[in-house]
Parts: structure tokens; sequence; C-alpha cells
């Protein structure tokens, strides 16, 4: 049936699915700013945006669910940002005020490339069947190349902040660089228990993060657990630590608007302004799916049970459902489905806590989330280690 | 291809880095800086080295950069009045760039005399966990040093920067 998909060369194929996941990640991205106001109406208790509706479909019996959901203000906010006037304010610095924006979106949309979504059975030559990835790319050093590219996302933040050459901005530009940079260490120092874990002697010996779901999907009570239970006190942290990283509130310094304007962003309007916000919400999909296949058992629906055990299970009814197609979906729909309620937590969060106060994030990132990680790193290897020497089959 | 990336990615970092001498303001020389280690970065990815570039950019276009321009934005940095050359800085100058283009010099023609060394070097894999296994066994002791002089460094700096004006300070 896709045999015609692949025929065509190679760096064409990569492109398509590079393009593909974009598609599907950019417009996700700009509809959690929607998301973010229908959660933040809810929680507020008000309806929220609930009016919007192009006339010339409001005769069609049933829209009325769409228009109360805002669906129509999605596309009237994405058309007002594509073509309201792109001003450039006279006393910046042009060429970094027009890359800053640009430079957001380099990190927001290249890390997804690291991120697998689910996996599929396939039949080798020798008849057995093995679990593959869905995946642009499921490098050795998976982890850390999402991490590394994630990195270059402050630089975007830095540099609107400096090239609006206006007081503000600025501030939340330096903001921005020093809590980026202490959050990163407390994040890199939680999830190393995980890979401690996952590359027991004789392993393999990888960061990737296709390996961490498959050690989750392991028969047998440490086997099938999700490392939220083995290891709660790094989900925590690292939680913690993505908030900072993808400035969400109580962390989001660099914005600050009760005390900065709109700090980075002041002197941003229209698309550019616009293009942050897409780039906020790419990273929160992308951090809450590194939560997700870290740390809540990746495409698995239930702890103890893997995606595998339910497709086979399925497959006895209904042999379609173990074909790769429909086990693929199957897989993205709960990565999904997971990363969506990450989404929703992180709104969920910004509407309840208030912001802390910067002397506050400092203390927090350096003093006790960094001593708590290291701490933690300590504790379990020590753990890991007595668990290797003297009960090697639990 | 590999050739053709390989052109591509040396004459951006050597561009970059002459960029970021060359110019005038010192946040467009740090954002030069951090083009110049991308592209160093992407020369180890044509090499197979992927840990090494991902390290690379993690470490430092991703983290060190980002202190310079935190640190540049914080002293907002005009350039300034510099001091003129003196015969003493001159004369160090040429010494210490004359010691540095013979040492390329010899580096590369010793490369080029002994190729047959280099196929004698073990190799070991590109995975991540056969540079774990060499830190770890062989080339344990250099890398305790090596970590050992951070350390040293950063106390350095602690006690450099740290102005130490009454005992309540020395805490």
């Amino acid at each position: 049936m896709f045999d015609f998909y692949f025929e065509l060369p190679l760096l064409l194929r990569l492109v398509l699915q590079g393009t593909a996941v974009i598609l599907v990640l950019f417009p996700l991205a700009a509809a959690c700013s929607m998301a973010e106001r229908k959660v933040s109406a809810w929680i507020q208790g008000r309806p929220g945006p609930n009016r919007t509706v192009p006339p010339f479909l409001a005769w069609i019996p049933g829209i009325s669910i769409l228009q109360k959901l805002g669906i129509f203000q999605l596309a009237a906010d994405g058309g007002k940002f594509t073509f309201k006037e792109d001003v450039v304010p006279g006393h910046v610095n042009a060429f970094y005020f027009i890359l800053a924006p640009i430079a957001s979106m380099i990190p927001a949309l290249t890390t997804v490339a690291f991120i697998p979504f689910g996996a599929y059975f396939t039949e080798l030559a020798d008849g057995t069947m093995k679990l593959v990835p869905i995946a642009l790319t499921n490098l050795d050093v998976g982890l850390l190349a999402v991490f590394a590219l994630g990195s270059l996302g402050v630089y975007s933040l830095i540099l609107a902040g400096w090239a609006s050459n206006s007081k503000y901005p600025f501030l939340g530009g330096v903001r921005a660089s020093a809590q980026l940079i202490s959050y990163e260490l407390s994040m890199t120092l939680s999830v190393l228990p995980v890979f401690l874990w996952v590359n027991a002697p004789g392993g393999p010996g990888t960061l990737s993060l296709f390996d961490v779901v498959q050690s989750q999907s392991q028969p047998g009570f440490f086997g099938g657990m999700w490392y939220i239970f083995l290891m709660p006190l790094s989900a925590f942290i690292f939680l913690i630590a993505l908030f900072a990283e993808t400035n969400r509130q109580p962390f989001d310094m660099p914005e600050s608007e009760a005390d900065l304007v709109g700090g980075f962003h002041t002197e941003y309007g229209a698309f550019k302004w616009s293009l942050f916000f897409v780039a906020e919400y790419a990273h929160m999909i992308v951090g809450s799916g590194i939560f997700c296949l870290l740390f809540l058992g990746g495409w698995n629906p239930l702890p103890w049970v893997t995606l595998a055990d339910v497709v086979n299970f399925g497959a006895g009814f209904l042999p379609l459902i173990a074909s790769p197609l429909v086990m693929g979906v199957i897989g993205i729909t709960l990565f999904l489905l997971k990363v969506g309620f990450f989404i929703f937590f992180f709104m969920w969060v910004r509407w309840t806590l208030p912001r802390f106060r910067y002397d506050q994030v400092m203390t927090l990132g350096w003093k006790k989330l960094l001593p708590l990680s290291i701490a933690n790193l300590v504790l379990y290897a020590i753990l890991i280690a007595v668990k290797d020497l003297y009960f090697p089959n639990l | 291809m590999s050739d053709l990336l390989f052109h591509l990615f040396a004459v951006f970092t050597v561009a970059c880095a002459l960029g970021v001498v060359f110019n005038k303001n010192a946040v467009a020389s740090a954002l030069c800086l951090l083009l110049s280690l991308v592209g160093v970065a992407g020369l180890f990815v044509l090499l197979d080295a992927f840990l090494l570039a991902v390290l690379l950019v993690l470490v430092y276009a991703g983290a060190v950069v980002a202190l310079f321009l935190f640190i540049i934005m914080l002293l907002d940095m005009q350039g300034g009045d510099r001091k003129r050359f003196t015969k003493a800085t001159l004369v160090s100058s040429t010494v210490a760039g004359g010691l540095l283009i013979t040492g390329l010099v010899s580096f590369a023609t010793r490369g080029l005399n002994h190729t047959t060394i280099l196929a004698e070097v073990p190799v070991v894999g590109n995975s991540l966990r056969a540079y774990a296994e060499q830190l770890f066994t062989v080339y344990l002791l250099p890398v305790q040093i090596v970590g050992f002089l951070l350390l040293i460094a950063m106390l350095g700096v602690i006690v450099l920067s740290k102005k130490f004006e009454g005992l309540e300070d020395i805490k």
C-alpha cells in the first residue's frame, strides 16, 4: 500500500518526515494558546472565548459547540498575528531584534526530532517480531541531544532582551540567562538515576529515550514499573526544573508582567511576538513528552501493562490491531494523551500558584534543588549498586 | 556529500571564529563564538563522534556562551578605553604567536609523516559505552586530575572574586 513511499530517495523521505512532524507540532503549539485561555477561564469561573464564529458558517446546525469551545477564536488570533502590521521600533538593534524570534523557533522545532512518539512490531527476516520506535531519529545519545538543543533556547530570550535596547526587556533577558543556566544543572542531574537504572551491567549502555521506555516495559514487578514510582524525587526535581526551563509560572522571571511590563518581549508585537509563544508552547510539549518517556512509561497504557500486551490481547479479537499502522496510531494516541495531561498540568499550576520573586527563584535553584538532586543521585547510585551486587535477579 | 559538508562546516567555523576577533560589538562576538562552536560540533558529527558534538553544544554553546553574554550584558561593555600596546606586550605576543605557529606546523607535518600510526590507534567505537569504559579504565587518572584542576580553578575564582573585608565575610 505504501510501496511508492519507500521508493522515494532517502533524503526526500527524511525531509517529508520532518515536515510532517513540524506540521503537527506547530499547530499543536498554537492550539495550546487557546487551551490556555480556556483553562484559565475555567479555573477562574468564567466562560472564556466563546463568541467568535465566521458569519458564513453560522447557519450550520451544531456549530455553536465549536463556537463555545473557541476554535474559531484560535483562527481569528492566528489571522490577526499574521496580518497585523509588523512594527520594528526605531530604537532597537533591528538585525538582532528580528533574529531573536527566529532563533527561538530553532531549538523548539528541532528537539522534537529525538522524541519517539510510539512503537510498532515489525517482522524480521528470521520471523521474530521486533519493536521499532516511531521517531525521526533514535540516537544513542538521544536525551543529551535534546538537552543540548534545548539549552540553545536561552539565546532567543537574551537576544530579544538585549536588542530591544530598553530597560525592562533588558532585565528580562538577564534574568532569562541566569535562570535557565541555574536550572539546567538540576534537570540534568535529576535524570541520571534513571539512566543508572536502565544501564544495568551487561546492558548496551545508552541514553536513548526509546530504550528507557523499553526498560519500563519488561515483565516482572520492577520491569513493568514506571519510574515515577521508583524514583519519585527524580521526577519531582525534573518537573520543577522543566517549569523553570520553559519559563512557565511560577518561574516566568524573563516575562514577569507585574514588575517588567512584558519582560523580554515588551517591544515585540504581531507575528514576532506570537513566534515567542509558539516556541514556549513547543518547548512545553517536548518537555512533557520527555517527562512521559522517562517517568510515565511513554506509550504504555498503564504501569505493568505494556502497549505490546494490549495489542496482543486485542489482536485475539481483531487481527487488524496488530498491524503496524493501527498499533502505531494507538501508541501515538496514548503518548499524546499523557502529553496533553501535562500541558493541562502546566496551565493548572500557572493559574493556581503566584509567581516567585527573583531571589526566591535563585535560592530555590542553587540552594535547594541542586543539593537535593546531587543527594538523590548519590542515594540512587548506592541503592542501585547494592541491588546489582546482592540482588542481581530482583 | 560528506566532503562538501566538511568544507561547508570548516569554512563556516573559521569565518565565525574570525568574526569573534574582528567584531567591535562584544555581544556580536559572543554570538559568532556560538556559531563557530556549532560549526565545530558539525565537524564532530561528520567524524561520527556524536557524543563529543552533543557535549560541545550542551556545555560550551548552551552554557558557557550564555554565561559570556550574561557577563557582557551585566557589565555593559562598550569597548572602553584600551591601553596602548607597550613594548613588553609586543615582544611577548610575537613570541607567543611564533610558538603557536611552530606548534601548528610541527603538528601538521608530523601528522603527514606518521599517518600509519593513526591506523594503529585502537578503535573503540563511538558508542557511549565505549567512551565511558575508556574514561573509567584507561584514562581514569587524567580524568581525575582534570577534575581536580577544575576544582582548584573554581576555588581560585571564588577567592579572587569575593572581597574579604571583615571576618563575617568568611563563613
